[in-house]
């Protein structure tokens, strides 16, 4: 049943991630020239990394000199949750999605594409490679067209476009959720710490990618702990 | 800045996050047996893209009541199981229209 074309199914699957990093990488491309990186500089970052969190504080750094330790201190910090996905989806590839494979399209365990692929009951290879495709071109497009035409687009657009890619968090989250409470109450304890880094002075201070990673590893400690699955809910 | 610099602050970034990335997913091979941590792993999608998406998505566009009511949207469609794109794109319409409206009334 996972047969049919899984390279296609996944191209498909990433379309809307790829419409969402449009928005997200545009913005990127804006900041990476005004921070006075050139217009390539910000496409090779993109192409690279493909991170959003990671990237826009590497670009930070990037315009000091010297500063390479605290980029990878900062990078490792900011992305350790990409540790948590890499081992969470090794749990459900095919048999044939090993070895070389995985060093290979690991490269493309974005918070986007780990969410989608982990709600397939088997990830398999061609699946996940043709999901990785358009949401990378999407991430380069978008830095390209950002650091190159800056402010083309007129401001109401570029503004409604920003929550797209919030949008397609909530589709991914809400519809499970409505039907398990073991996830919603994970779920909304996650939010909850989330604005508790998003408003309390003292935590606040943090990277966004920091607080992320300590909300969502806290969460889902607090899901395990109460509501620990079995094998029949897992996969789901 | 010049050249050398920028690409040995891009080999740290970008490699950095290639083997964040690749090294657990690569040796990681054995079905994990551990309840609680099958069940970690179970949540960890849901929490990171909850703990992502609020409260910071009502600070990503230009008012935050324009954010609010996209998110509404998002949330009533994603309820009725609607795909992906269209939850995505519907929350960005409702947003342009939501901001039209309060420029409007300013």
């Amino acid at each position: 049943m996972y047969s049919d074309r899984p390279f296609l199914r996944g191209l498909k699957a990433g379309i809307p991630i790829g419409l969402g990093y449009l928005s997200v990488s545009f913005t990127f491309g804006i900041m990476a020239v005004s921070y006075g990186l050139s217009w390539w500089q910000a496409i090779v970052i993109s192409v690279a990394t493909v991170t959003s969190a990671g990237q826009l504080s590497g670009i930070g750094i990037m315009i000091h000199p010297g500063q390479y330790l605290q980029m990878l201190i900062s990078q490792a910090v900011i992305n350790v949750r990409y540790s948590f996905m890499s081992i969470s989806l090794s749990q459900k590839t095919e048999e044939k999605f090993s070895g070389i494979w995985r060093w290979l399209l690991g490269f493309f365990m974005t918070d986007e594409i780990f969410a989608v692929a982990s709600m397939q009951p088997v990830v398999t290879r061609p699946f996940f490679a043709g999901l990785a495709v358009i949401p990378h071109i999407g991430w380069t497009v978008g830095t390209a067209a950002g650091a190159l035409l800056g402010n083309v687009l007129p401001q109401s657009v570029m503004s409604a476009l920003c929550i797209a890619i919030y949008g397609m968090f909530v589709a991914i989250v809400v519809p499970p959720a409505k039907k398990s409470r073991a996830l919603l109450l994970v779920v909304a304890f996650a939010v909850f710490l989330a604005c508790v880094f998003q408003f309390v002075p003292g935590v606040k201070e943090l990277s966004s990618g920091l607080s992320v990673s300590i909300c969502a590893v806290a969460a889902a400690v607090f899901g395990a702990v109460l509501f620990p699955v079995g094998d029949e809910e897992r996969g789901e | 800045m010049d050249n050398t610099q920028f690409w040995l602050y891009l080999l740290v970034m970008a490699g950095s996050t290639y083997l964040i990335r690749a090294i657990p997913f690569s040796l990681v091979k054995k079905k994990i047996k551990n309840r609680f941590i099958r069940s970690f792993l179970y949540y960890i999608p849901f929490a990171v893209l909850a703990a992502m998406t609020l409260p910071s998505a009502l600070f990503a566009t230009d008012t935050v009541i324009g954010a609010a009511v996209g998110i509404g949207v998002a949330v009533v469609l994603a309820l009725f199981d609607k795909g992906l794109t269209l939850v995505a794109l519907a929350a960005s319409a409702a947003v342009f229209v939501t901001e039209l409206l309060l420029g409007l009334i300013r």
